[in-house]
């Protein structure tokens, strides 16, 4: 049996950005050779600051827009090349949830017709069934029938997060893009939604697509994990081996900077000096190199390709020449 | 024991709004010594910077005050006139805010607006104050700050504004600094460098900090004191690391249990419902409704401050003392 859901090599996207009327336009490589898989029921978070392509990967894999290059097959159909009534009838299989539950609701559409909006659109079913499905689907993720009537101003953002959630889940879709679903809500909300996302998992065998730069929360839910840096994945592999085994540079400057709620562990921070470069102007060979204390002359000059080293794959120079 | 350079006993802040009086933050007592470290934590809503904010004296006129003591040194915070407080912020008191790229002026170059605290406070003239910006931006670690004094604040990136942010602060030489949030928009590697850079000038000039902060990572990693407030009530007051191994009020307990690298198993421990909002505040112990160990004593009566060996916990049964409601 197959199960994999999402197949995605060298996907890439990239966008023009003008800059002013007599400058040549330059090309922006927001998203530049990520492949990855993710299977069904299980949850593979994308980690990375901003500015590393993690929300422009939410976009093609929603098909909110086609990727410039690659190839990406979701559910057994091969999206670039598939028709617009099937890419249709795709889009009702991948759901998005957005990071700003304030942002992502209508303010004038009471939760009862957001909730119900995709099925009117995509579905002929009847008035009463679909108040019926709404009225379920808010039982679900853990909202009260009377909140049905209810305006988004009305609640609060942790409750606004579900509500989100549940609008993705209208449609029976099989993955669920989840960018930054929690950033936005304090620890004891995030908690009831990380919950609630974990139990839909388990129930409707949902695949998520977790985004998120918290590594925390990735640690948490995630069964796979892909660190991206300015455009690329750099480390890829089972949430275990990276979380235990980090092997880029990167991947361990990340975890070493992340703030561990525990007085009594001290750990040596590896600090990384300098700013993420902008990826209008990408530095040349490996994107880190400028950031990286291992950086050699090949580093300058050639981009590394993700090569399988123990259970992950690591695009590194220095990993591959066993300097690291 | 370093001598108390704050002091701020039984502060009350209270909004008026269209629905009435809000009391945002409910008798809360700060005492900062020189050189102390102390961190604020807790969720949106539970008052921490609105309560600094009435020490700064920067709330607007819909907000009324009260404290039985405002001490700041030697000054009076409380009887001072506005004119008298603004010779002491700024320069004494100092502080940064969570979004670097909204505090500062975009109309105004770095060098300008660095100068012009010291123009205010220490009577600096031009030459002088250039030199000084440059030594400043240099502390801070803004790599060529020549340069950057000529930069617009839409030129620097969120890390750099923050640097520019932290510089004009310790521009004074302040004897405390508020941080509120100052890590909370950035990246994770660019955090960690702001929150070292905090924590390296605090040791180097030996000013006390007040770090505001929802995240008990950040908690951790740099506090020697701390305050976990719930609805505008200071909940309790420890020591970071008994505070991390033995919390004793239930709220505390519920919010470490909460975080996801604490985890034991694959759901979480999750505290009910929501932090009350204006109108509905519980009678009795404001977290009353979402505890495990409520009883009827908590929904009617107001609970008592108790003893430091109860992490000075705002709660009936403190957690770890004997005859527990649990």
């Amino acid at each position: 049996m197959n199960t994999t859901v999402v197949d995605a090599q060298n996907l890439a996207r990239h966008y023009e950005v003008s800059r002013g009327s007599f400058k040549k336009p330059v090309v922006l490589k927001a998203l530049d050779g990520a492949s990855f898989t993710l299977d069904i029921g299980k949850t593979l978070a994308v980690v990375g600051e901003s500015g590393c392509g993690k929300s422009t990967l939410a976009r093609l894999v929603t098909m909110i827009e086609p990727p410039t290059a690659g190839d990406l097959v979701i559910d057994g159909i091969d999206v670039v090349r598939a028709g617009a009534d099937e890419r249709r009838k795709l889009r009702a299989k991948v759901q998005i949830v957005f990071q700003n539950p304030y942002g992502s609701l209508n303010p004038r559409q009471k939760i009862g017709s957001t909730l119900e909006e995709p099925l009117k659109i995509n579905t002929d079913m009847a008035a009463p069934a679909r108040r019926a499905a709404a009225a379920a689907m808010l039982d679900q993720v853990g909202l009260r029938p009377e909140h049905y009537q209810r305006y988004p101003h009305m609640f609060s953002g942790g409750q606004r997060q579900r509500i989100a959630i549940a609008r993705a889940l209208m449609l029976n879709p099989s993955i669920l893009v989840l960018d930054e679903p929690v950033s936005a809500l304090d620890v004891s909300i995030q908690a009831q939604v990380l919950n609630i996302l974990a139990d839909l998992q388990d129930k409707m065998h949902l695949s998520y697509l977790f985004i998120s730069h918290d590594l925390a929360v990735v640690k948490h839910v995630a069964d796979d994990i892909m660190v991206m840096y300015l455009g690329r994945p750099v480390e890829t592999g089972s949430a275990a081996a990276i979380l235990e085994t980090p092997k880029h540079p990167y991947t361990k400057a990340l975890l070493s900077a992340t703030p561990i709620a525990d007085p009594a562990h001290r750990k040596e921070r590896i600090r990384l000096e300098g700013e993420l470069p902008s990826p209008i102007d990408p530095p040349s060979g490996c994107p880190f190199h400028p950031r990286c204390r291992y950086a050699e002359t090949r580093c300058r000059i050639e981009v590394p390709a993700e090569r399988a080293s123990g259970e992950q794959n690591v695009a590194c120079h220095g990993v591959e020449e066993g300097r690291i | 024991m370093a001598e108390s350079l704050l002091d701020i006993r039984n502060l009350t802040v209270e909004f008026d709004t269209a629905s009435g009086p809000f009391r945002a933050v409910d008798s809360v007592d700060f005492n900062v010594a020189e050189g102390d470290v102390l961190a604020i934590v807790g969720e949106s809503g539970s008052g921490k910077s609105v309560a600094m904010l009435a020490v700064m004296g920067l709330l607007p006129k819909t907000a009324t005050v009260t404290a039985d003591l405002m001490r700041f040194g030697d000054h009076d915070l409380a009887a001072m006139t506005a004119k008298e407080r603004r010779q002491v912020i700024g320069r004494d008191i100092t502080m940064i805010f969570q979004e670097p790229m909204s505090s500062l002026n975009p109309c105004f170059t770095v060098g300008f607006q660095l100068g012009e605290a010291l123009k205010t406070h220490l009577g600096m003239n031009r030459a002088a104050r250039r030199a000084r910006a440059i030594e400043l931006l240099e502390e801070v670690g803004i790599p060529e700050p020549e340069p950057r004094l000529s930069a617009f604040p839409h030129q620097l990136s969120g890390g750099m504004s923050q640097r520019v942010m932290i510089a004009m602060a310790i521009a004074c030489r302040p004897k405390l600094l508020v941080a509120d949030e100052p890590s909370t928009a950035l990246d994770v590697t660019i955090q960690a460098q702001i929150l070292d850079l905090l924590l390296s000038l605090q040791r180097e000039t030996g000013m006390a900090l007040v770090l505001i902060t929802h995240d008990m990572g950040v908690v951790a990693e740099t506090a020697r004191r701390v305050v976990v407030q719930y609805a505008g009530q200071q909940v309790e007051r420890q020591d970071v690391g008994p505070l991390f191994s033995s919390p004793h009020h239930p709220y505390t307990a519920a919010l470490l249990a909460a975080l996801p690298e604490r985890a034991t198993s694959d759901r979480l421990p999750q505290i009910p419902g929501t932090v009350p909002g204006i109108g509905d505040q519980p009678d009795g112990c404001r977290f009353n409704p979402r505890c495990t160990f409520t009883t009827d004593l908590c929904r009617q009566q107001v609970p008592p401050r108790q003893t430091s060996v109860f992490g000075e916990a705002l709660c009936h049964y403190p957690l770890g003392k004997g005859g527990t409601a649990a």
